[in-house]
């Protein structure tokens, strides 16, 4: 597995960053190879540092950013120590990088061919006509066809752009290629192709592959080795399949533990308390100490080394050093002994804060009438051209869609991105006018309601959606938002509303003073939270989940999962779970609806559905998913 | 001497500006969230001595706001039930103020510090014969028996006086203000005192008292920016010019952001038939030439108040009323720029999902227009307010420039550049004019700039963490 030469060898990479006078080091000694022909995966969480890694590679650093020490040599050329004109050659030539989003990283006013030829022409020499030849002959080995040569980025699909970006790096013939979150903007079929697409290439071509990842499953698929980072260090350094059998360092084993999975089904998740600490934390110890399940008083006051435990597997943890146990860590050693990652959940399970609280997302008893009833909701824009506005076409963004949700239970609405699915929830709480059909919520028909009814009904269905920066007024103390639906829905007087409020911030576990603070000054997780809360603050009946979880990182994702799981018992909450991600179904719906194109494909009860599709559509997403080559 | 006050209508609404403002920061005085941006303001240099510099301008602004008439003197026999007779000539407190500045009147124009007039007469010569020469001034220096041999001294002297004098004000203050957290008022030097106080707003302050200080020391004696064409004095110009300056600047703000915030933000709200409408009515606005629509309403506004000059008793009320006029004008039709940009932001703040959020508790739309969308666009309203309220001073100098600003009888920045326009071609060029109005108008504009900078900075919650 791992190379006699090594390509690309980074040892102790350190940058700092200039914040107004203070120094963050968001990079802290980081050390890594990659062999030839190898694919290695830097795996974190967001705010870990493993992009300014990357760019730290590339000396593209931002502004006030710096390589405060390290060294980076690709094939024994020291990239820190060319002048910048050498080290343009080498950007884009020998070391090249893809980015995130595909929608920008493309310049949006030349065609394909245009872009393509930039980097032949400063890399390879290429004139006109080889050019030309050149980049057709690239773009086939993306899987593009010629025809795709003249189009500008926006006539491209966001995969389709994603291997356009691809060919365009290809085109300096890297000998390593980065890959920052290429695929995590894609929808998960086509994240499917890139990363097969990706795989192929470095196979092919005999490039290194270095692939930046927050997806364990992703990373399990395409990695030979994989370095996982935590507060800008690497905390286990192992090959693949030692890493995902046997997880040394216990951030890993959370890391597998928090994983939603059809089999964690009825039990609560796992979690990992708090959050990343940031660039500008000091540490005395171990930079995870305050999140460890294993934590003992050394690791509070010394840094822990980097241990190689087996020969090829190294983590930085107390625990990992073989060498005489005291009493205490043998205990805590045998804790964290994993023994597969399922393993490693149930023996991290011994800690107190887990303990005790009774599983949620178990399929509850369901009751007969159902709380949400929907009826061949469809939803047509109108197309209107001319001066006269006439419509000439539509849109069917929702084309006969019915479902049931029932009190205390999970409905999954599954689907990609544009087949509809937003348009549906939005429909279904008369934020946008349904064209035909019926949504029936508690045995009321809400087409026939209007007005002052209407509004009133609004306080039995909410909705939270993906994006917890955008879903929270900045102008508006975290109290005040609280308060709108219950000023505009509920009559309570104002000591019974500061009532509330104090407890609804307990029950989505928030301080209380939150309420008198901005959204700003909360995490993402928090602010999932609040808006949780701003929901539950009028008692619904039906909770619209709009991707609640797709923003947040895995560690929070099973905190909300497991803090909607308990809401949903207490509340006999009925879910619509509108989501992208499988793993998630697969943990908590009850039941699935598959959605495409505007109309359902297939529906029926979680496991069945997820184990047994009988849809061809549905069969395509479970395939796609990673880390379905075998992970767990 | 008894004197009658005389509210214009600019000075009501100067008045009735300031009461609503007062009220406001009463009203909000207990509010911390209210209070702690405006602390980080003034809290800072910059902003604690563009602030000041602003309330320099508004106070001499203020000053040049309460107008009087001034009773003339009893004509003989008049008996005491007679109805008094008063001045025809509306002054303010600022030219009471002002009154050796006002009253010194050259023939034409004099450079600054000049003893002798800028144009050559003809005059009866020592020996009787007549010679063409630069004639002393009337005022300027007029007390200098020889001006080749005295000016430097006296002048020196008696700026060094009035510097000093800026600078004792200056100490005094430094010991009231700076060391009342200190502890002892009147602190000896090099005591802990010296140092307590924000410095940069001592630094302004001094820079403002010394200027005060000499030009109180110096400008009863000499013309310290020179004389006009018509022999005024330009300082006094300068300082009268101010009051236009701020009223046009903040009264056509004012009638504007109604419209702007209202229309803008209605219209990428609701969109539909409201955007089309709302879009309709300001393309077709932007698309007659504002100066062409400013002259014509400006001329119709001109007719009727000649034709019906017995509502006016006084020439200030006439200037006045033209001055509202073309506030109103410029507010009407310059509303669109700001509109178009809030119609941009509201139709991106609709699609954010706390907007959604609000919409499926019912909210109101009334209330997501107020409570959402508002806060949301007030720093691009401050922003391109204070750009505005910095376009609009210099905007009254073209129209008055083209002749449709404000009266010409009404002492302005634009009457000012106006006046001193053909000049310029003058040989040797008529400067000081010119250069008088460029650096009241530049500390005016730029100080505004600076301090809304720092208002939009505090205000803005995501650039909270930047500092």
């Amino acid at each position: 597995m791992s190379a006699p030469v090594s390509k690309l060898v980074v040892e102790n990479l350190c940058v700092e960053i200039d914040a107004g006078g203070r120094v963050l080091k968001p990079v802290d000694g980081v050390s890594f190879e990659i062999g030839p022909n190898e694919c290695v995966a830097l795996l974190g969480e967001s705010g870990c540092g493993k992009s300014l890694t990357a760019l730290a590679l590339m000396r593209l650093l931002p502004e006030g950013g710096r390589v405060a020490s390290g060294s980076v040599r690709l094939s024994d050329d020291d990239l820190f120590a060319l002048a910048e004109a050498e080290m343009g050659e080498v950007r884009g030539g020998r070391l090249a990088m893809i980015f995130q989003e595909p929608q920008t990283s493309l310049n949006p006013v030349m065609t394909v061919a245009e872009q393509i030829n930039e980097a032949l022409a400063a890399h390879r020499g290429l004139n006109d006509v080889a050019a030309a030849k050149e980049a057709a002959r690239l773009l086939r080995a993306v899987g593009l066809g010629d025809d795709k040569l003249a189009s500008y980025p926006f006539q491209l699909s966001g995969g389709q752009r994603q291997r356009a970006l691809i060919a365009m790096m290809l085109a300096g013939e890297p000998e390593l290629l980065i890959a920052d979150e290429p695929t995590t903007a894609l929808d998960v079929t086509v994240q499917a192709q890139i990363l097969k697409l990706l795989k192929e290439l470095q196979q092919q071509r005999g490039m290194s592959l270095l692939l930046i990842t927050h997806d364990l499953d992703v990373a399990h698929d395409m990695a030979d080795r994989v370095a996982v980072m935590y507060a800008g260090q690497i905390v286990e350094w192992a090959p693949s399949a030692a890493l995902y059998t046997s997880p040394r360092h216990p951030y890993t084993q959370k890391l597998f533990a928090v994983l939603p999975r059809l089999d964690r089904r009825g039990e609560r998740l796992d979690s990992l308390p708090g959050r990343v600490p940031g660039p500008d934390s000091v540490f005395s110890g171990c930079r995870f100490a305050d999140r460890c399940p294993a934590v003992f008083e050394r690791c509070r006051l010394e840094a822990p080394a980097f241990h190689e435990t087996v020969p090829g597997h190294w983590s930085r943890c107390h625990l990992a050093e073989a060498e005489e146990p005291t009493s205490s860590r043998v205990r805590h050693a045998h804790q964290v002994t994993p023994t597969g990652t399922h393993g490693a959940a149930e023996s991290l399970r011994f800690s107190a804060y887990e303990s005790g609280v009774p599983l949620a997302g178990a399929p509850s008893a369901v009751s007969l009438s159902p709380v949400l009833d929907v009826r061949d909701l469809a939803v047509h824009f109108p197309i209107r051209k001319g001066l006269l506005r006439r419509t000439v076409g539509q849109v069917k963004a929702v084309d006969g869609v019915s479902l049931q949700v029932s009190a205390g239970e999970t409905l999954a609405l599954v689907g990609e991105s544009g087949c509809g699915k937003t348009t549906l929830a939005r429909a279904i709480l008369r934020l946008i006018e349904p064209t035909t059909g019926q949504v029936r919520l508690l045995d009321e028909s809400l087409a026939d309601l209007s007005g002052e009814g209407l509004r009133r009904k609004r306080a039995q269905m909410q909705i939270v959606f993906q994006d917890p920066f955008s879903s929270l007024n900045p102008r508006m103390k975290v109290g005040e938002i609280l308060a709108e639906g219950m000023a505009a829905l509920l009559s309570l007087s104002a000591s019974a509303r500061l009532q509330r409020i104090a407890n609804l911030l307990n029950q989505v576990g928030l301080p209380e003073d939150a309420a008198s603070r901005y959204p700003h000054e909360f995490s993402g997780g928090q602010r999932q939270r609040i808006a949780i809360a701003r929901a539950l603050a009028v008692e619904p009946k039906l909770l619209i989940l709009d991707e609640p979880t797709s923003a947040l990182d895995v560690s929070v994702q099973a905190q909300i999962l497991n803090l909607l799981a308990d809401l949903q018992q207490k509340h006999g909450l009925a879910y619509l779970f509108i989501t992208h991600n499988l793993s998630v179904v697969s943990y908590l719906a009850h039941r699935v609806a598959v959605m495409r194109g505007g109309k359902i494909v297939e529906t029926g009860d979680a496991e069945a559905l997820l184990t047994r599709p009988e849809h061809a559509y549905t069969r395509l997403l479970l395939d796609s998913a990673p880390g379905k080559t075998g992970a767990a | 001497m008894m004197i009658k006050p005389v509210l214009l209508w600019s000075d009501a609404l100067i008045l009735l500006l300031l009461a609503t403002v007062a009220a406001l920061v009463w009203l909000a005085r207990k509010n911390d969230t209210f209070r702690a941006p405006w602390r980080q303001v003034m809290s800072s240099r910059m902003g604690a001595g563009t602030a000041l510099i602003l309330a320099v301008y508004a106070g001499i602004g203020l000053l040049d706001s309460l107008h009087y008439v001034e009773r003339l003197p009893g004509a003989p026999g008049q008996t005491a039930g007679q109805q008094a007779q008063y001045s025809g000539e509306v002054r303010s407190a600022l030219d009471a103020l002002l009154k050796p500045l006002r009253e010194n009147v050259e023939k034409t124009y004099s450079a600054p510090f000049a003893t002798h007039l800028y144009a050559k007469e003809t005059m009866p010569g020592p020996d009787g014969r007549e010679v063409r020469d630069f004639p002393r001034l009337k005022h300027g220096g007029a007390h200098l028996a020889d001006p080749e041999k005295d000016f430097w001294s006296d002048v020196s002297e008696r700026a060094g006086l009035g510097l000093l004098g800026g600078w004792v004000v200056w100490l005094l203050w430094r010991s009231w203000f700076g060391c009342r957290n200190g502890g002892a008022r009147f602190g000896l030097p090099g005591s802990s005192c010296s140092a307590a106080g924000p410095p940069r707003r001592n630094l302004t302050l001094l820079v403002i008292l010394l200027t005060a200080g000499a030009l109180i020391a110096l400008a009863p004696h000499y013309h310290v920016l020179g004389t006009d064409k018509v022999g005024q004095d330009v300082l006094y110009l300068s300082l009268k010019s101010i009051r236009t300056g701020l009223l046009i600047g903040s009264l056509t703000t004012l009638i504007m952001l109604p419209f702007a915030l209202g229309l803008g933000i209605a219209a990428g709200y609701f969109g539909g038939r409201i955007d089309d409408a709302i879009q309709y009515l300001y393309t077709t606005l932007n698309s007659i030439p504002g100066v062409l629509l400013i002259a014509a309403a400006v001329l119709v506004v001109q007719v009727q108040i000649e034709a019906n000059a017995e509502f006016f008793d006084t020439a200030a009320a006439r200037s006045d009323v033209r001055l509202l006029a073309l506030c109103a004008i410029l507010g009407v039709t310059g509303w669109t720029g700001l509109a178009r940009l809030l119609r941009a932001e509201a139709l991106k703040l609709r699609e954010l999902e706390f907007v959604q959020a609000a919409r499926a508790f019912g909210v109101t739309d009334a209330r997501i227009l107020l409570r959402h969308l508002l806060p949301n666009v007030m720093h691009l309203v401050l922003i391109s307010v204070v750009i505005d309220f910095s376009g609009l001073v210099l905007a009254e100098a073209v129209l008055s420039y083209v002749g449709v600003g404000v009266d010409p009888g009404m002492i302005s920045f634009g009457n000012m550049i106006n006046g001193a326009r053909l000049e310029l071609a003058r040989e040797p060029v008529v400067w000081w004019q010119l250069a008088a109005a460029f650096v009241f108008m530049f500390v005016l504009v730029l100080a505004a700039n600076l301090f809304s900078d720092q208002v939009r900075d505090a205000l803005d919650p995501k650039s909270g963490g930047r500092k």
